[in-house]
């Protein structure tokens, strides 16, 4: 959506049209469902979240500045909702201050099975995403509100660190992080032989 | 692909023949590359490298992949119950689309 159409939603928003909020409900509930689903792993956690999302967006809509767009205000505020019930259910796991800078040691890559020249059929296969959605969903909630953003709702590495009031450099870092960290993992996932020839029965 | 055969670490192997600090030091550059958003000078600094190192190389090879691979991940869909319970608490059933019929769930 454009930055004009998004002024002129903002107007109707504000001014308390039923069909705006519907048009805007409309235009992102898919997405913002999506991305507390791959937040927090699990379809109810992701209702309320979509829920309380729309809520608190009608509520705060008459503090919305228009130099954000209205989508990205509203994933703040999902990712912010979705990291505060992360919070609540698994607090030594979500620290807001997660060190930015600290020893590569945990992410100096360690398998070196090159899984590119596998067949496509067994890189794709079902068995092989529910292991990669797993990898999401073991990341620190952290490292993975950056890497849903950036590489499964596909933001700019500036939205991504709008959305979660970081820096771009804190945005690349974690994503580097994740990236590394889920590409260890699927190391380890693709080079266990017996799994990948499975894939190769009729 | 290069495989530079004077290299015979096995892929299963941790051993870097290589300076380990070498590797290392490109470590933080590989996100970058991978989006193709490394500035010329490390670019050509870290392909020069992961010609000489296997394992940096397979690195790269398969962070690109990883990538790639959950770009294409199937996204869920919002299931039409859940969308309308959605109208419902926010108070726009009026509103409520049009379902889609047969837009079902991709992948698993």
């Amino acid at each position: 959506m454009s930055k004009s159409d998004d002024a002129a939603l903002v107007t109707r928003l504000q001014a308390g049209d039923q069909a705006a909020y519907a048009q805007l409900v409309e235009e992102n509930a898919s997405r913002i469902y999506r991305l507390a689903l791959r937040m927090v792993g699990n379809e109810t956690d992701a209702e309320d979240i979509l829920q309380e999302t729309f809520l608190s967006a009608f509520k705060a809509i008459d503090k919305f500045q228009t130099r954000s767009s209205l989508s990205t205000w509203l994933y703040r505020i999902a990712t912010n909702a979705a990291l505060m019930r992360l919070r609540r259910k698994e607090p030594e796991h979500v620290s807001v201050d997660e060190p930015i800078e600290s020893d590569d040691g945990d992410f100096m890559p360690r398998q070196f099975f090159d899984f590119c020249c596998l067949p496509e059929e067994d890189l794709l296969r079902g068995e092989a995403r529910a292991e990669m959605t797993r990898a999401i969903e073991d990341l620190s909630p952290t490292l993975r509100s950056v890497f849903v953003l950036r590489d499964i709702e596909g933001f700019s590495t500036e939205e991504t660190a709008e959305a979660l009031d970081l820096s771009i450099s804190a945005v690349k870092s974690r994503l580097m992080r994740a990236r590394l960290k889920l590409r260890e993992r699927l190391s380890i996932y693709f080079s266990q032989g017996p799994i990948v020839s499975e894939s190769r029965k009729p | 692909m290069k495989k530079p055969d004077e290299h015979d670490s096995h892929d299963q192997s941790h051993e870097h023949t290589h300076d380990k600090d070498m590797c290392r030091r490109y470590l933080g550059s590989l996100s970058d590359y991978v989006d193709g958003t490394l500035g010329d000078e490390l670019c050509e600094e870290l392909e020069a490298h992961i010609s000489v190192c296997e394992n940096c190389r397979v690195v790269v090879d398969t962070l690109g992949k990883t990538v790639t691979l959950y770009h294409q991940l199937p996204s869920p869909e919002l299931p039409d119950a859940v969308k309308s319970r959605l109208y419902t608490v926010l108070d726009l059933t009026a509103y409520v689309p049009e379902s889609r019929t047969g837009s079902e769930e991709d992948g698993q």
